[in-house]
C-alpha cells in the first residue's frame, strides 16, 4: 500500500534520547528513531526492558523532550502534551480519591468545559467502554480490569485522534488482559472509537501479534529500530493459525539474534570481563535446564513453544536463556534454544555435582566471575573491595548495568561457592569453609 | 499507627542536606529573632499593656476560658495550614529555594519554641500597641511554632514523593499548575498531613498553656484562658482550682478529638494511596451523622460545588506571561547570585549578633550557658534511657495483646496530648511539702509529657509486628532473652526511634518551664539551660536568652545528627528485605 506523508498522525525523525548519568556523561537511551504512526493503523513497539520502548512512547505524546530530532504531530511540531493525543498507563495513574466517573472527567480538565458537558461526556465514555454500574466506585474498590477500563476511558473522553498505550495489559492477570484487549479490538475494528491510530508499547510477543499491524522491533543499548514487521492478518486473529505462528517465530527469531549479537560485541571489548550479565537467579537457570532436558523438548525447544508452555513473556524467558548460553549449558540461535552436552550432565547431576560444575563453568565462560577469584588469589587474607570492580566495570557499562551485573555474579558464586561478598564491609572474600 | 511512615520521612532526615548548612541557617534564625525583638523593644518601650483582664479562679469560669483556649489553638492550626501549603510548594518546586527552605526548617524544628517566646512577645505588642491584639497573636505564634514545621515537612516530603505515573496523567491531561495541586498533590499529602495537624496539636495544648501568662522583663500580660488560669492558681497555691483547670482540659482534648480530628481521619482515609482496600477503616460517629444529614447535605452542596468548581478552574498565567517566563539567563548565573546572596545574608547575621552580643557578652557567659546545656543534657539523656526501660517492655506487653492495645493506645495518645505543664504545680507542691531537692526531682517534669509518645509508637510497632514472625518464634520455640533479641526489639526499632526522637525533643523544649518553677512565692531552680532561659527572660535579658537559645539549637541539632538520625538510617537499613 502506498503511503503518503499527509496520512501519518504522529512523525518521530532522526528523535535521540540521552540522559545524564550520575558521574555527568551522557548515557544514550535512543539513537536515530524514524517512526511514523499512520492513519488508521496500530503500531507496536515491542523491545525487552531497557530497550527505551516506554521512553519512545513519552516523546511521541509530549511528555518527554527528545534530545535531539523532531516530533511531529499532523505535520506541526510537537511542544509537550497536546489535545489530540492520550495516553494509557501501564499503571492506570488512576487519582484514589475520585471516583470512577470523577476520574474519567479528570480528563477533560483542559477543555474548559461546563460540568454538565462534562458529565454527560464522562457517562458517554464510561457507557462505551463497559463501566456501566460502576460509575461512583473508588478504583481502590475496583479489580485491576475494571481499573484499566477507567484507564481507557478517562484516555478517550477528551476524544483523542491518537492513542498512546503503554504496556497497558502487563499489569493483569493473563485471562483479564484477554477479556480487555478483545473489548478494545471490538471497540477499534467497529470503529466505534474517535480514535484514528494507536501507538501500543509492549512486550508481549503474541500481544502485539493479536492487535498490531506493524510492529517495530527495538534493540536495547542504546534504543534503536532494529526491525519492522507487518502483520498483515485480518481480525479477529487466531493464535492457532499457520501464519500467526509464522510471524511469532519471526518476532523470536529477529530478537534472539539481537540479544546474540550484542552478547558478542561485549565479549571483544575489555576481554570479556565487562560482559553484562541478565539478571537471572539460580533457580531460574537451573529449572530451565530442568525443563529443556524433560519431555517433550528433550533439549531442544523453540522459546515460543516455551513461553507459552510456561507462561512467559519475552522479558522473562530471553535473560534466562541468555544466562544458559553464557553459562555454555545450553546454545541459543534463531528462535530456539538447544540443551549442550555439558547441559544435559547438569540437568542430571546431583546438588553437589550441580555445584562443581556450575563452578567449572563460571570461572570458563564468565570472565568476570574469573577475574574476581583471580583478584582474590593473589591479595593477601583473600579480601577485595566491591568499589574496585565496580570502577573497572563502569569503564564500558552504565552504572546500573555494572551493578547489576556484579549483583549477578554475586549470586551465581555464592551458589558455586567459588566467593562470597560482606555487605557490611563491602567486601568480596572466599566463601567461608564450615566443616 | 498506620500513618506511621509519614512520621518517619518527616524530615529531620533528609541525607543530603550537608551540615554547613544547617550552621547557616542557625545564625540566621537566631538573627532574624534578635533583630525583630530588640528592633521592636525599641519602638515601645517601657511597655504597658492597656487592658489586663482579670482571671477568675471560679469553676464556672472555666468554660469561657477553655473555649478562648480552643479558639487561640484553631487559629494557629489555620496559619499553619496556609504556611505548609506556601512554604513547601515553594521549596517542592524551586531548586534554589530550597536549598535554603529545607535546612532553615530543620533548624527551625529544632529551636525550642518557648525560648524565644520573648522576643515575638515583644515584635507583636510594638505592633499593636495597647491593644490586647498583640499578646493574642504572640501566643497564636507560639502555637503556629510548635505546629507548623512538622506539617511543612510532611506537605513537602508528599510534594516530592507523588507517584511519577499519576504526575504523568495530569500532564498528559494538560492539567494546570492549580488544577494538579487540588486534584493531585494536596490529595496525595493529605493522610501524612492530617496525621502531622494531630500530632502538632498534641504539641500544641503544651505552647498554649505556657503562653497565656508570659512576662518578659517590664512586659507582662496575661490572655484568658486555661493557661492564665492555672498560672493564677499557682500564684495563689491553689490545688484545686489546678484539678477544676485539669479537669476542663481533659474535656477539652477529648472533645477537639471526637468532634475535629476523628472526622478528619475518617475523611482522609479516602485519599489513602494504596490501591487495595484497607483492612480496617477509620470511622467516626460525627462524620457519619453530618454525612447522613439531610440538613447538612442541603446546606452542604452549594458548598461542595463551589469548592470544585475553584479547583477545576484552570487559573493558568496567560500566554504572554509564560513567553516571558521563558527567557531567563544561563543557569549558572543566577544560581552564583543566589548563593551569593545567601552568603551575604548569613555575613550579615553573624555581624548583627556580633553587634548584639559583643558588648554584653563575656566567654565566661558562654561557659555559664554551655555548663547549663550539658546539664541539660545529661538529663534528657536519662530520662529517655529511663522512660525507654519502663515504656518499651510495657509498650511490647500491650502492643502484643490487641484486644488490650485498642484499649490502652488512645490512653496513651490522649496523655501525649495533654499538657504535662498543667501537672507540674501538683508535683511542685509535693516537692515543697516534702523538701525533696529541685535539682533531681524537677527533672522528671521534662518528660512527664513526652514519654507517652515512646509508649505509644512502641504499641504500634508491636501491634503492626507480623504475625507470622510471632509464628516462626514461637514454632521455633525462641524464648526469654533470645526472643527480645532476635525478634521483638529489632521488630519494633524503627517504632522505637520514631517516639525517642519526639520525647527527647519535646524534653528540651520543657526543660524552659520545667527547671525554674514556683508555688506562691516559694521558687523552686533546678539549674540548666532551661532554668538559665527562663531567668533571663524573666530579667528581660535578651542578649543571654540569644545565647540560651543558640547553645540549646546546636545542643538539640548535634543530638540528631549523631543520634537520631544514624539510629533512624540504621533502622531503615535493617528491616528492608530488598
Amino acid at each position: 500500500m502506498e503511503v503518503r506523508p499527509s496520512d501519518s498522525i504522529i512523525d518521530l525523525r532522526r528523535v535521540c534520547k540521552t540522559f545524564a548519568k550520575p558521574s555527568g556523561e551522557p548515557l544514550a537511551v535512543l539513537t536515530d528513531i524514524d517512526v511514523s504512526l499512520r492513519d488508521g493503523e496500530i503500531l507496536g513497539l515491542l523491545g525487552r526492558s531497557g530497550s527505551g520502548k516506554s521512553t519512545l512512547l513519552r516523546i511521541a505524546g509530549g511528555l518527554i523532550k527528545p534530545t535531539a530530532g523532531d516530533v511531529l504531530y499532523r505535520g506541526t511540531p510537537l511542544a509537550g502534551p497536546s489535545e489530540g493525543i492520550a495516553i494509557v498507563f501501564q499503571t492506570f495513574a488512576l487519582y484514589p480519591w475520585l471516583t470512577v466517573t470523577e476520574n474519567v472527567e479528570a480528563g477533560l480538565d483542559a477543555l474548559r468545559l461546563t460540568r454538565a458537558e462534562a458529565r454527560r461526556r464522562a457517562l458517554v465514555a464510561i457507557d462505551l467502554i463497559g463501566l456501566d454500574g460502576f460509575q461512583s466506585a473508588y478504583p481502590r474498590e475496583l479489580s485491576g480490569g475494571m481499573r484499566q477500563r477507567v484507564g481507557f476511558a478517562r484516555a478517550i473522553v477528551a476524544n483523542p485522534i491518537a492513542l498512546l498505550m503503554d504496556e497497558p495489559f502487563s499489569s493483569l492477570d493473563v485471562l483479564t488482559a484477554e477479556t480487555l484487549r478483545t473489548d478494545f479490538l471490538d471497540l477499534w475494528t467497529g470503529h466505534h472509537l474517535p480514535t484514528k491510530s494507536v501507538l501500543m508499547v509492549t512486550h508481549n510477543i503474541e500481544e502485539a501479534v493479536l492487535m498490531c499491524d506493524r510492529v517495530l522491533i527495538l534493540s536495547s543499548n542504546p534504543g534503536r529500530i532494529a526491525a519492522e514487521i507487518p502483520v498483515a492478518l485480518a481480525h479477529p486473529r487466531d493464535r492457532l493459525d499457520a501464519l500467526f505462528h509464522d510471524i511469532v517465530d519471526q518476532i523470536y527469531s529477529t530478537l534472539t539474534s539481537r540479544s546474540l549479537e550484542s552478547l558478542r560485541a561485549h565479549a571483544q571489548a575489555s576481554g570479556g570481563t565487562a560482559l553484562s550479565l541478565p539478571r537471572v537467579s539460580v533457580s531460574r537457570i537451573i529449572g530451565l535446564v530442568e525443563r529443556l532436558s524433560a519431555a517433550p523438548y528433550a533439549g531442544h525447544a523453540e522459546l515460543a513453544q516455551i513461553a507459552s508452555a510456561l507462561v512467559l513473556e519475552v522479558d522473562d524467558l530471553l535473560p534466562v536463556a541468555e544466562a544458559l548460553h553464557i553459562l555454555a549449558f545450553a546454545e541459543l540461535s534463531a528462535g530456539a534454544l538447544k540443551l549442550t552436552a555439558a547441559g544435559h550432565v547438569f540437568a542430571e547431576g546431583s546438588t553437589d555435582e550441580r555445584k562443581r560444575m556450575f563452578r567449572e563453568h563460571l570461572l570458563r565462560f564468565v570472565p568476570l566471575a574469573a577475574h574476581i577469584h583471580r583478584v582474590l588469589d593473589e591479595r593477601d587474607g583473600h579480601r577485595a573491595p566491591h568499589v574496585r570492580f565496580e570502577t573497572e566495570l563502569e569503564d564500558h557499562l552504565t552504572r546500573r548495568d555494572s551493578e547489576r551485573t556484579l549483583r549477578v555474579v554475586t549470586d551465581w558464586a555464592r551458589y558455586a561457592e567459588l566467593f562470597d561478598y560482606d555487605v557490611r564491609s563491602r567486601r568480596f572474600g572466599f566463601t567461608a569453609v564450615s566443616e | 499507627m498506620e500513618h506511621h511512615a509519614e512520621v518517619l520521612t518527616g524530615g529531620i532526615w533528609h541525607q543530603r542536606i550537608p551540615s554547613w548548612r544547617d550552621a547557616a541557617a542557625v545564625v540566621l534564625v537566631v538573627a532574624v529573632l534578635i533583630l525583630v525583638g530588640t528592633g521592636a523593644r525599641q519602638m515601645v518601650s517601657p511597655f504597658v499593656v492597656a487592658h489586663q483582664p482579670e482571671i477568675l479562679l471560679s469553676p464556672t469560669a472555666l468554660p469561657f476560658y477553655a473555649l478562648r483556649t480552643t479558639i487561640r489553638m484553631l487559629a494557629a492550626l489555620a496559619a499553619s495550614l496556609i504556611f505548609t501549603f506556601i512554604y513547601a510548594t515553594l521549596a517542592a518546586k524551586s531548586r534554589r529555594a530550597e536549598m535554603v527552605l529545607i535546612p532553615l526548617l530543620d533548624v527551625l524544628q529544632s529551636v525550642p519554641i518557648l525560648g524565644y517566646l520573648s522576643f515575638t512577645v515583644v515584635f507583636f505588642v510594638s505592633l499593636f500597641p495597647g491593644s490586647v491584639l498583640g499578646p493574642e497573636l504572640a501566643a497564636i505564634f507560639a502555637i503556629f511554632t510548635s505546629q507548623a514545621w512538622n506539617m511543612t515537612f510532611s506537605f513537602y516530603q508528599a510534594l516530592t514523593t507523588t507517584p511519577h505515573d499519576l504526575d504523568e496523567a495530569s500532564r498528559s491531561f494538560r492539567s494546570s499548575g492549580w488544577q494538579r495541586f487540588w486534584r493531585l498533590e494536596v490529595p496525595f499529602a493529605m493522610p501524612g498531613l492530617v496525621w502531622n495537624m494531630m500530632m502538632s496539636m498534641s504539641g500544641g495544648w503544651f505552647f498554649v498553656v505556657a503562653s497565656e501568662a508570659i512576662s518578659v522583663g517590664d512586659i507582662q500580660y496575661t490572655l484568658p484562658g486555661i493557661g492564665s488560669y492555672v498560672a493564677r492558681a499557682i500564684q495563689d497555691r491553689d490545688l484545686s482550682a489546678v484539678g477544676w483547670a485539669i479537669a476542663a482540659m481533659t474535656v477539652v482534648i477529648v472533645t477537639y478529638d471526637q468532634l475535629l480530628f476523628r472526622p478528619l481521619v475518617a475523611w482522609a482515609d479516602k485519599f489513602r494511596f494504596e490501591q487495595a482496600a484497607a483492612q480496617s477503616v477509620p470511622r467516626s460517629w460525627v462524620l457519619d451523622l453530618f454525612r447522613r444529614s439531610k440538613l447538612v447535605r442541603f446546606v452542604g452542596r452549594p458548598v461542595g460545588i463551589g469548592l470544585r468548581t475553584a479547583a477545576r478552574a484552570r487559573l493558568a498565567l496567560p500566554p504572554g506571561a509564560r513567553r516571558l517566563r521563558r527567557w531567563s539567563p544561563p543557569r549558572r548565573l543566577i544560581d552564583a547570585a543566589w548563593y551569593g546572596s545567601v552568603l551575604a545574608l548569613t555575613g550579615y547575621g553573624v555581624w548583627t549578633l556580633v553587634q548584639f552580643a559583643g558588648p554584653t557578652l563575656s566567654w565566661n557567659d558562654l561557659a555559664e550557658a554551655s555548663r547549663n546545656g550539658a546539664l541539660t543534657l545529661s538529663r534528657v539523656v536519662v530520662l529517655v534511657a529511663l522512660a525507654t526501660v519502663v515504656w518499651v517492655p510495657i509498650g511490647i506487653g500491650v502492643g502484643l495483646r490487641p484486644k488490650l492495645a485498642e484499649k490502652v493506645q488512645p490512653i496513651a495518645q490522649f496523655l501525649a496530648a495533654f499538657p504535662a505543664n498543667l501537672l507540674f504545680p501538683v508535683v511542685v507542691y509535693v516537692i515543697v511539702r516534702f523538701g525533696l531537692t529541685p535539682k533531681i526531682w524537677l527533672s522528671p517534669l521534662m518528660i512527664l509529657g513526652t514519654q507517652w509518645y515512646i509508649l505509644f509508637n512502641v504499641i504500634a510497632g508491636a501491634s503492626a509486628f507480623p504475625s507470622d514472625f510471632r509464628e516462626v518464634a514461637a514454632s521455633f520455640r525462641i524464648r526469654r532473652w533470645r526472643w527480645w533479641r532476635d525478634v521483638i526489639l529489632p521488630g519494633i526499632f524503627p517504632y522505637y526511634v520514631t517516639g525517642a526522637i519526639t520525647a527527647s525533643g519535646g524534653a528540651w523544649n520543657a526543660s524552659i518551664v520545667s527547671e525554674a518553677v514556683s508555688w506562691g512565692p516559694t521558687r523552686l531552680d533546678g539549674s540548666g539551660l532551661g532554668a538559665y532561659i527562663a531567668r533571663m527572660t524573666e530579667a528581660g535579658d535578651f542578649p543571654r536568652i540569644a545565647l540560651g537559645i543558640a547553645v540549646m539549637s546546636v545542643l538539640v541539632i548535634t543530638m540528631n545528627r549523631i543520634l537520631w538520625r544514624p539510629l533512624y538510617a540504621l533502622a531503615e537499613r535493617r528491616t528492608r528485605l530488598d
